[in-house]
């Protein structure tokens, strides 16, 4: 565990946990969620300004691009030519070259229309970008994404703001077992014991926003998905046992009282 | 005075350029990314493009999202 660390395309993350900045009271509680978190890289939209209200404040002025690795999204695109247009929007602003891709498919499950999300990712690996494609659990596409050009694959646990937890352990495992790039994963988690199953099956890292954005305590479930992902990544590290049918006493029988 | 589209509202204004028309917004242009008729405009570039009538301007910035 000397060298754990986690570097994609050369740039080294500090944490396993990566939060999104969604669904929280205010900038003020993201901040301090995000602190609380351990988290390095931080997800964000990428929004028009408010015009008519220019006092409303920015998010970069709670969470600081110096301090924090920023990773736009495309959230809420349904089309290749949309997710081209926000990655780039978010590449001008000149804080990162990541970009977490979203092409969606369907507004009820918010699943990724997986067609689209590779058209997107061949083209903006091409064009530099530092590509995560948010996409399902199937282990095909996630081997196409990273043929694609994907800097890491991020499959869902579950769908986007669900809690569900991870719904399908054996695919996560088999799309590790193939991927040459880092897995990421993205949605779904609901607690802190979700976040710690992604990371025993092996994960890289997990994206989290609604489980703590939404809890009732939102900083300490923070917290929370700060050690639980630590603790998954330990025990992945250390090999759990296998599991058995019957028992196998911790006690030594020798020097019993017979 | 031109007449634009700005963030999907019409609006007018009697600013030249671009950098004009986001002092007049009070905007940092540090904090956003200007887009013109679907082109993206680098930062160095806004005190220089001008604004013509019917232009289509979104000004954009990161909020909270997942």
């Amino acid at each position: 565990m000397q060298d754990d660390r986690l570097i994609i395309k050369g740039i080294e993350f500090k944490s396993r946990l990566w939060v999104g900045t969604g669904k929280y009271k205010d900038f003020e509680q993201t901040a301090k969620a995000v602190e609380a978190s351990g988290a390095d890289v931080v997800t964000v939209a990428v929004r028009r300004v408010n015009i008519t209200d220019r006092k409303s404040p920015n998010l970069l002025d709670y969470i600081d691009p110096k301090k924090y690795k920023i990773l736009p999204n495309t959230a809420g695109c349904y089309t290749v030519e949309d997710a081209l247009r926000y990655a780039r929007l978010a590449r001008e602003a000149g804080v990162s070259d990541m970009i977490k891709l979203e092409v969606i498919g369907d507004e009820k499950t918010l699943f990724p229309d997986t067609w689209g999300l590779l058209k997107a990712t061949e083209i903006l690996a091409k064009e530099g970008f530092i590509v995560f494609p948010y996409t399902n659990d199937d282990p095909v596409v996630a081997k196409r994404l990273e043929d694609a050009g994907a800097a890491a694959v991020m499959p869902l646990g579950a769908p986007i703001g669900s809690g569900l937890g991870i719904r399908n352990p054996y695919n996560i495992k088999i799309i590790l077992e193939a991927a040459k790039v880092p897995i990421i994963v993205d949605a779904g988690v609901g607690t802190a014991s979700d976040a710690t199953i992604a990371m025993e099956l092996g994960c890289d890292a997990v994206l989290i926003n609604t489980a703590i954005a939404e809890a009732k305590d939102p900083i300490s479930m923070a917290k929370a998905m700060k050690y639980a992902v630590i603790a998954g990544r330990l025990a992945y590290k250390a090999g759990r046992i296998p599991k058995k049918l019957y028992a196998s006493a911790s006690s030594p029988l020798e020097g019993m009282l017979i | 005075m031109v007449l634009i589209k700005l963030n999907g509202e019409t609006y007018n204004t009697e600013k030249e350029t671009l950098l004009e028309l986001l002092s007049e917004l009070k905007i940092i242009p540090e904090r956003v990314v200007v887009e013109v008729n679907l082109e993206i405009i680098k930062r160095a570039d806004l005190a220089k493009i001008k604004l013509k009538e019917g232009d289509s301007v979104e000004i954009v910035n990161f909020v909270g999202g997942g």
